[in-house]
């Protein structure tokens, strides 16, 4: 296996993680949005908050991990995005600030303002990544010399929208299963019910979106019945994603949370495994696609972040399985609280 | 409009911005670290108060730096598209180091750190603000070994029309890291110094006798007047001499030099014309400068008349923003200084107009970081990577004027909105605990 390889399995990596964490996240942001009253707003909030700053370093990471190894993309994809890249961060600044913000000042409007901040900046990230996701998979225009010559519109496109609303689906029910590993009584009742309303969504929505890639994205299926890799994910996906609801009934919630989390995981595999060795396919002609060779850094740059990657993130699994620990069990609201 | 200039002024405007919060953050967490270590070892409640009132800003600052941080990395990509393909094999693995590194570092502890009180050994409790406190210097390390790499760029080879990797070592150790390293390092924990002195002395002001802040100012001020020697002298000091060696050019427009010559003399002040380049009404000390960029009275030091005109950088901005800085930087030193002299003749905190000073320099040593770095920026010009990658050839090509435009100025209304909730509401949280100072309790230890 070359490094460019490995670089586009870590890479799969840092979005998978990112995918699982900060997607039970903004699962509980658009859950948040059906909150009954001020205590379980609180409780949605402190559910989440001493990790979901450390939950969204797997964005930054993955950014910076892009930016190295294939800068090529990196350049070409966020330049591509621009409009949809400063809206998802709005997004994202909006939901950042609104943990801090809302807790500061009393009155009644203050808080409805941040809960909305909190609330909507979680569900445009959440549409906006699938939107992200479909573009990528479906390929956009790029012309024989790497340059993007869509526009923000086309980006919008009905694939890309199916697939941002996969996104919205699939983060809802995982973070609807997190918060029933983390509330009790009347709420966590609530919360299995939406972790089963969701996962309906989110397959019946993915099912759809897939037979909509076979016209969309037909470069994704060539050759993919033959790979061995499409059949084993497709299998654990099949396995995890059905697994959902039936541990969810039986009130087993942390299998449930890990039965969500591993159908995002197999679902990124999915998609990574239909777009091998592309990274991103041109629209215009599959030969223009940027691929793993021809957006790479050099061997050397490969060598010295898989150093780093291999030295580091060991260290941040460690720690980050240490205050998951310590966190676990359900939500206590203190005067540390926000 | 010029989308390159345009580019330029949003990189400005979100940058500069961003940079409020990370040296208030870094400069804060060590204090904490002091602070929360007498507080474990002693169990000296006061020392518990001022870890929750500080630990909030601390927190507060740091969300704030972290929704204002996200933008920093994607801009590149966004905006600079052609600088991104142009360094992406060196300048990308600083920032992915800096998020395996630090950012996880810092964040995940910051979480135990603010909601693990009470819920995890008090030696942990510590541990997760030292973690806090060493993610936010190493996230530093990182985001200046790629700062300095565009500004002295090292260990690379140009080859297939960008920048190759040649040697990690010799790119993450270019000329300029270390001076820059601990020049900003040092402004850091001066910025936190003042920023606790002000707390201190806001609480103190309203009340003479609240313990909190009587230990605050005691603690900021001692730290504060180390930090502000330290970073003039020996790091501001090495980082010019550095300036001298590597980017003749830029020390020459910070420095107001605008004729090689031997005996070059230190402006202290003056007013920059442009072009012709020309200093009036200034006032200077010859041979000061060469004897301080090379040790020698005599040495020549490169003018500005010495570079072809499409490689100086502009000449007012760079040095109004340098000589601000060292102004400032001098204010630092006295501020300190008189606070600490006081600690021996008699509490600072009796009088008022001392109090009242620090409180209202506040923004001083955040403005003299922005300062720096205009100093540094804007000095680079016209060159995004020094001597390589002209800022003019840098940006986008498929991103148009009206995108940066309605970005800007989302961005512009999103962060004056932001600024100015985060000022009142830190105002709001110093108070915090803070009794009225008639017929209140004495605080004993």
């Amino acid at each position: 296996m070359d490094l460019n390889t490995i670089w586009f399995l870590l890479l799969g990596v840092l979005i998978t993680g990112y995918a699982i964490l900060d997607g039970f996240d903004l699962g509980v942001g658009v859950l948040f949005l059906f909150a009954r009253n001020e205590e379980e707003r609180r409780i949605y909030l402190n559910a989440i908050g001493p990790v979901w700053d450390g939950n969204e370093v797997w964005l930054l990471t993955g950014g910076g991990a892009l930016f190295a190894a294939f800068p090529i993309v990196y350049a070409t994809v966020f330049s591509a995005f621009y409009l949809a890249m400063m809206l998802l961060v709005t997004a994202l600044i909006a939901r950042a600030v609104s943990f801090e913000f809302r807790g500061k000042l009393t009155g009644e409007r203050w808080k409805k303002l941040w809960d909305w901040c909190f609330g909507l900046g979680s569900l445009v990230a959440a549409v906006l990544y699938g939107v992200a996701v479909g573009n990528v998979i479906r390929g956009i225009p790029i012309d024989e010399s790497g340059i993007f010559t869509g526009s923000f519109f086309g980006l919008l496109n009905p694939f890309a929208l199916l697939c941002g609303l996969v996104g919205v689906a699939m983060f809802t029910m995982q973070g609807a299963a997190y918060m029933a590993l983390k509330t009790e009584g009347e709420l966590r009742e609530r919360m299995r019910d939406w972790t089963v309303r969701g996962w309906t969504a989110f397959v019946v929505l993915y099912a759809v979106a897939t037979a909509a890639s076979i016209l969309a994205a037909p470069h994704a299926f060539v050759g993919l019945l033959g790979k061995a890799a499409f059949w084993i994910i497709l299998l654990l996906f099949a396995v995890a994603a059905v697994l959902v609801p039936v541990e969810s009934r039986r009130e087993r919630y942390g299998r449930a949370f890990l039965m969500s989390s591993l159908s995002i995981a197999a679902l990124i595999g999915l998609a990574a495994v239909g777009l091998f060795p592309r990274l991103v396919p041109s629209s215009i002609n599959l030969a223009y696609s940027l691929t793993i060779y021809n957006a790479a850094s050099t061997p050397r740059t490969h060598m010295v972040m898989l150093i780093i990657a291999l030295t580091g993130m060991p260290l941040v699994l460690v720690y980050t399985a240490y205050v998951y620990s310590v966190f676990k069990g359900k939500v206590v609201l203190t005067e540390d609280s926000y | 409009m010029d989308p390159v200039l345009l580019a330029r002024i949003q990189f400005a405007v979100t940058i500069g911005f961003h940079f409020i919060f990370p040296p208030i953050s870094i400069g804060l967490a060590w204090l904490l670290v002091v602070v929360e270590g007498r507080a474990w070892r002693s169990g000296d409640p006061v020392y518990v108060e001022m870890g929750k009132l500080f630990g909030k800003l601390l927190a507060f600052t740091f969300a704030m730096g972290v929704a204002t941080g996200i933008l920093m990395e994607f801009q590149f990509g966004t905006n600079w598209a052609e600088y991104s393909k142009f360094v992406g094999d060196i300048f990308g693995a600083p920032l992915a180091a800096e998020g395996v590194f630090a950012f996880f570092l810092e964040s995940t502890f910051l979480g135990l750190y603010l909601f693990g009180r009470g819920r995890v050994p008090k030696a942990v409790h510590w541990f997760s603000i030292l973690m806090v406190a060493v993610g936010s210097v190493i996230s530093a390390f990182w985001i200046l070994v790629a700062n300095s790499w565009q500004q002295t760029p090292a260990g690379y080879a140009i080859r297939n029309g960008r920048a190759e990797l040649e040697s990690f070592w010799g790119a993450v150790f270019n000329p300029s890291t270390f001076p820059r390293f601990f020049h900003t390092i040092t402004a850091a924990f001066l910025v936190g110094a003042f920023f606790m002195a002000a707390v201190a002395a806001y609480r103190l002001l309203r009340n003479r006798e609240d313990e909190v802040g009587r230990r605050a100012l005691r603690l900021s001020l001692v730290w504060g007047l180390v930090m502000a020697i330290l970073v003039a002298f020996p790091f501001g000091h090495m980082h010019a001499q550095q300036v001298a060696r590597t980017q003749p050019a830029k020390f020459a427009a910070i420095e107001g030099l605008y004729t090689t010559q031997a005996e070059a003399p230190l402006v202290l002040f003056g007013w920059v014309k442009n072009r012709p380049p020309e200093i009036k009404a200034k006032v200077e000390i010859k041979g000061l400068l060469s004897w301080m960029a090379f040790g020698d009275a005599q040495t020549p030091v490169r003018g500005i008349d010495e570079f072809p005109a499409d490689e100086v950088p502009p000449l007012w901005m760079t040095f109004v923003s340098f000589h601000n800085m060292v102004i400032l930087g001098l204010f630092f030193i006295a501020a300190m200084a008189w606070g600490v002299l006081q600690l021996w003749r008699g509490p600072p905190w009796e009088s008022s107009w001392y109090l009242k000073l620090l409180v209202y320099a506040v923004p001083l040593p955040v403005i003299a970081c922005e300062f720096g770095w205009v100093t540094a920026e804007v000095g680079r010009q016209p060159w995004i990577v020094y001597g390589l990658l002209r800022t003019s050839e840098a940006h986008s090509q498929t991103v148009s004027a009206g995108e940066i435009l309605f970005s800007m100025l989302l961005f512009g209304v999103i962060y004056v909105l932001l600024g100015a909730l985060w000022v009142y509401l830190m105002i709001e949280e110093a108070k915090h605990g803070l009794e009225p100072a008639v017929g209140k309790k004495e605080v004993m230890v």
